[in-house]
């Protein structure tokens, strides 16, 4: 797609604001719609976009695929962790009332952090996902559709 | 939507199944949007007409691109669409209309919740203080199901990808090694059907 | 009659939806396209849970410091998990699907079962060649 300039210069203007959109979900996920799953596809929308305009080895560059896995894992680690975080505060397992001393303010915490260990853990999942499938050599041509 | 289901199923081109599954998601969406539920209209329309759409074009890439015309009119199928639907439509002669706020539903849980997301977590997005607290353990659950779908997927495309190129052979997998060595060119054109030199474990 | 048609049309619509689905699922044979209708079935019922979860006059259920009618929300978290697990079983499918076509050529069902029958046979038919030639052999040593 090296040749196609309109979307290379669209492509670039475009995915600034398609991950800081992601982040304003992710965070904004207790006051109106989003939370962690739509942030997290929105991401990886932004660097698939980016694999289908500038190249899948370039994408590969920007995230190795050491790091994917262990952002995948990492993810969810994170979510258990504070379930076990607040066992060891002498509480059930994912009972944020442990996080701090006032209960609310324990919520607000719990949710903000297991928000971010699922928006990480799609996206990577997301990303690698499709790494997968276009990393596979393709069978029909592009001319052929 | 209907319209659209429908020429799904006539269709025999998989680009334009594609491509209408991705109308048919964007619509429910919109759908969900009318029904109150932004939440649930915002994942489906990002990952429906996203993520789904993205993953099944790049399916067809790399296996046909049009659907086998069937040799005979499927009767047994239809039998079982229309005793099933029947079944079902016979089924919500019970349930409560379409609106109703004395359903049941509405009365036993949901406003314990509405009132402890105020008071207790004080977090506007009933959704979320649900999602990640009252049932908190059910989205674990959920991470852990998007997991488990990655390392499979993962495990099933990583040939030469994600995992690096082999260099001991493995004798499950004979054709998979020559397809590493020599990736980019025209191969597996000798992997056919009833392949007698795989191993059987 | 007309009342009962009001109040249940949209369980008859999600209905109508499903079965398109699960006619997809059953009676073609190509594996994406299955997968298609298996995903027109999920769709279908996400709209039946959440029109459940409807109420009339409500609005969407985020608090916005007036008292006001919302819709149920515990039936938007349970869709919301539904979704993501749709879409990862959706990914997971299409992996297999890619995985048959590089081992079987085609991804028409019949093809699949035709070839599994035919390395069936020819698996029975050695089996029973080399149990042959075993007793063969047993009979002219002894």
């Amino acid at each position: 797609m090296k040749h196609h300039l309109v979307l290379r210069v669209i492509t670039k203007t475009l995915i600034p604001p398609i991950l800081l959109f992601a982040l304003y979900v992710q965070f904004h996920g207790d006051f109106g719609p989003g939370g962690g799953f739509q942030a997290g596809v929105i991401f990886a929308a932004g660097f698939i976009l980016y694999a289908l305009v500038f190249g899948l080895e370039t994408a590969r560059q920007v995230v190795p695929a050491g790091t994917l896995r262990a952002l995948v894992a990492a993810g969810l680690l994170l979510y258990a962790l504070v379930g076990v975080a607040s066992m060891l505060l002498g509480y059930n397992y994912l009972d944020y009332d442990a996080l701090r001393a006032d209960d609310t303010a324990g919520q607000h915490l719990g949710i903000i952090v297991i928000e971010l260990g699922v928006g990480i853990t799609v996206a990577a999942v997301m990303i690698a996902i499709f790494f997968s499938f276009a990393g596979r050599p393709p069978r029909i041509k592009d001319e052929d559709w | 939507m209907a319209a659209v289901a429908i020429c799904i199923v006539r269709l025999r081109h998989l680009f334009a199944v594609v491509m209408l599954t991705g109308v048919f998601s964007l619509l429910s969406a919109a759908l969900l949007v009318q029904l109150d539920a932004v939440d649930v209209a915002f994942t489906e329309a990002a990952v429906g007409a996203g993520i789904s759409t993205v993953l099944m074009l790049g399916t067809l890439t790399l296996t046909v691109r049009r659907e086998r015309v069937p040799d005979s009119m499927p009767i047994a199928p239809l039998a079982i669409v229309f005793i099933t639907g029947g079944a079902l439509v016979y089924g919500t002669f019970d349930m409560p209309g379409f609106g109703d706020p004395n359903a049941a539903p509405h009365q036993h849980i949901a406003p314990d919740y509405i009132k402890g997301s105020e008071v207790d977590i004080d977090v506007p997005n009933i959704v979320t203080s649900i999602l990640a607290s009252y049932r908190g353990f059910d989205t674990l659950g959920e991470v852990g199901v998007v997991f488990t779908a990655g390392v499979g997927v993962l495990l099933l495309l990583s040939s030469g990808g994600i995992a690096g190129r082999r260099h001991g052979r493995d004798p499950d997998e004979d054709g998979k090694d020559q397809s590493q060595v020599g990736e980019g060119e025209a191969e597996e054109e000798q992997s056919g059907p009833g392949q007698t030199g795989k191993d059987k474990g | 009659m007309l009342e009962l048609i009001v109040s249940h049309y949209n369980y008859w619509v999600v209905i109508f939806l499903m079965m398109a689905g699960l006619y997809i699922v059953v009676s073609r044979g190509n594996l994406v396209k299955k997968i298609v209708g298996l995903n027109i079935f999920q769709v279908s019922v996400f709209l039946l849970y959440i029109s459940i979860g409807k109420v009339d006059g409500g609005t969407a259920p985020i608090l916005t410091g007036q008292p006001e009618v919302f819709s149920n929300p515990l039936p938007h978290v349970l869709i919301l998990t539904a979704i993501v697990v749709g879409v990862a079983t959706t990914a997971l499918g299409l992996a297999l699907v890619v995985r048959i076509r590089e081992v079987y050529g085609s991804i028409e069902e019949a093809d699949i079962q035709e070839a599994n029958a035919e390395t069936e046979y020819q698996e029975a038919t050695q089996l029973e060649a080399a149990q042959k030639s075993e007793q063969k052999s047993a009979g002219a040593a002894s």
